[in-house]
């Protein structure tokens, strides 16, 4: 069964079955970026560290830096949202930045399921 | 809301983009309050301070002027109002207590009026909602009851469009608001006023000017009046006259970038040929062109329109054209 995690940059994370994490950032952090102009996003065969800043979204406004939510090599990344943006302001959780395969296939356990991120949320 | 130069703001209400195209095809309301205005009666005395005519400014008419230091650079850029009996200042909030002390330290009798309230009213149909203020032209300001509230009106803003900012007493601005919001206004937060103002290519304190900044190399050089321009009698004339004869080393110049990715305030310029020759003072995702665009200054010889230029972001090159600023016409009721 794929399950989802969530880490405390705002980025969701999806464990497909067949083992690759797909990442996406949260609808609270598109809320809080306002609408989102310009995305970069990590090249496939990048190897990324946890906690490394690996993709960016421009809003209006300012720059963020995405980071990689656990460690592993990057798969794929999403086109769709380079050429509009803004469909991450219109669904962040279908609007997926990159997949990876983890360096350690359990290391999601580190992660927030949706109840815990759902508390952090509201304890900011 | 975001901290803004002491107070809490809104940055935006709905969103940026939605709030800034809203201005540009209908008319947006922004609350811009934390601005500083101040009274001052004695014309002949502040006109020392700044390049701009003050003495000829005729009652019921407004002038965008610079307040300069001895070495001609800016302490602020500001708004000045005849209203008959006395000349209406309004000022830069993060500049505000600074301005009032300059004046008074240099002799003129000023009075800070920062309790007061403003909020501007601004894009094509502002106009259509200000029936009150019909027959004020461009730069017009005057004396008038909006709502039943009695405010002060000058036919001006900050976005490039046609408007109006409108000042009022702090107990009367929630009515005010309501007044202007039921009229069809879009509230619009700073996000938008600076997207607004950066596509206008109207500068913006702190980033675009400040003290250091002589308004030659800031393309403001037309805010010294021809009158003044006789006798260079004002406070930092001297190096004002001087750029003026021997041009800018550096220029404040729009730049049109290829791609959408912006290219924020503190950017390096580079020629087409590797160069450093400047560096990005503001920069943003153009809502209006649908792209990125930034102000900055470069070397005197780079501030031709038409000039290729890199911005450097998180170490890339993104190609960019100097472009005749500003990057959206003006449609001030002239």
């Amino acid at each position: 069964m794929p399950a989802t995690f969530y880490s405390k940059d705002h980025e969701w994370v999806l464990i497909g079955d067949d083992g690759l994490a797909t990442i996406g950032i949260t609808d609270h952090a598109q809320t809080a970026l306002g609408d989102i102009v310009f995305v970069e996003l990590p090249e496939p065969g990048r190897s990324v560290a946890k906690g490394e800043a690996c993709a960016v979204v421009e809003s209006v406004k300012a720059a963020s830096d995405v980071y990689a939510p656990l460690t592993g090599t990057i798969t794929e990344h999403n086109q769709a949202i380079v050429e509009e943006p803004g469909l991450i302001n219109q669904d962040a959780g279908s609007a997926w930045f990159f997949r990876m395969r983890l360096a350690d296939a359990g290391a999601f356990a580190e992660l927030m399921d949706k109840a815990a991120y759902d508390a952090f949320v509201e304890s900011l | 809301m975001v901290p803004f130069a002491g107070y809490e703001m809104p940055l935006q209400y709905e969103g940026i983009i939605a709030e800034h195209l809203a201005c540009r095809a209908g008319a947006a309301w922004f609350d811009v309050s934390h601005m500083g205005q101040a009274e001052i009666f004695d014309p002949a005395a502040f006109e020392r301070l700044v390049p701009g005519d003050i003495a000829g400014l005729k009652p019921g008419r407004q002038r965008y002027t610079l307040l300069l230091n001895e070495a001609g650079g800016i302490i602020d850029d500001l708004m000045v109002a005849n209203l008959g009996g006395h000349l209406q200042l309004v000022l830069n909030a993060g500049r505000k207590d600074f301005d009032i002390a300059h004046i008074a330290a240099h002799g003129v009798a000023v009075t800070a009026k920062f309790h007061r309230a403003l909020l501007a009213l601004q894009g094509p149909k502002a106009a259509a909602m200000l029936p009150e203020a019909t027959g004020m032209s461009f730069m017009a300001a005057a004396e008038m009851a909006i709502a039943g509230i009695p405010c002060v009106v000058t036919r001006s803003g900050y976005t490039g469009e046609d408007g109006f900012e409108i000042g009022c007493e702090p107990d009367d601005a929630e009515a005010l608001a309501n007044a202007l919001l039921g009229r069809g206004a879009v509230p619009a937060g700073l996000g938008a006023r600076d997207s607004l103002r950066l596509e206008a290519g109207l500068c913006l304190y702190g980033n675009d000017i400040d003290e250091t900044t002589n308004p030659v190399a800031a393309n403001l050089a037309w805010a010294i009046s021809k009158r003044r321009r006789t006798n260079w009698d004002f406070l930092g004339a001297a190096p004002v006259r001087e750029m003026l004869d021997d041009g800018a080393a550096e220029k404040l110049v729009g730049i049109r970038l290829a791609g959408r990715a912006p290219a924020r305030a503190g950017a390096v310029i580079r020629s087409a040929q590797g160069e450093t020759i400047g560096r990005v003072t503001s920069g943003i995702f153009s809502p209006s062109l649908n792209g990125a665009v930034a102000l900055g200054y470069v070397r005197a010889d780079h501030a031709e329109a038409g000039t290729e230029l890199d911005l450097i972001v998180r170490d890339r090159p993104l190609p960019g054209v100097v472009t005749n600023l500003p990057f959206i016409p003006h449609r001030y009721a002239r």
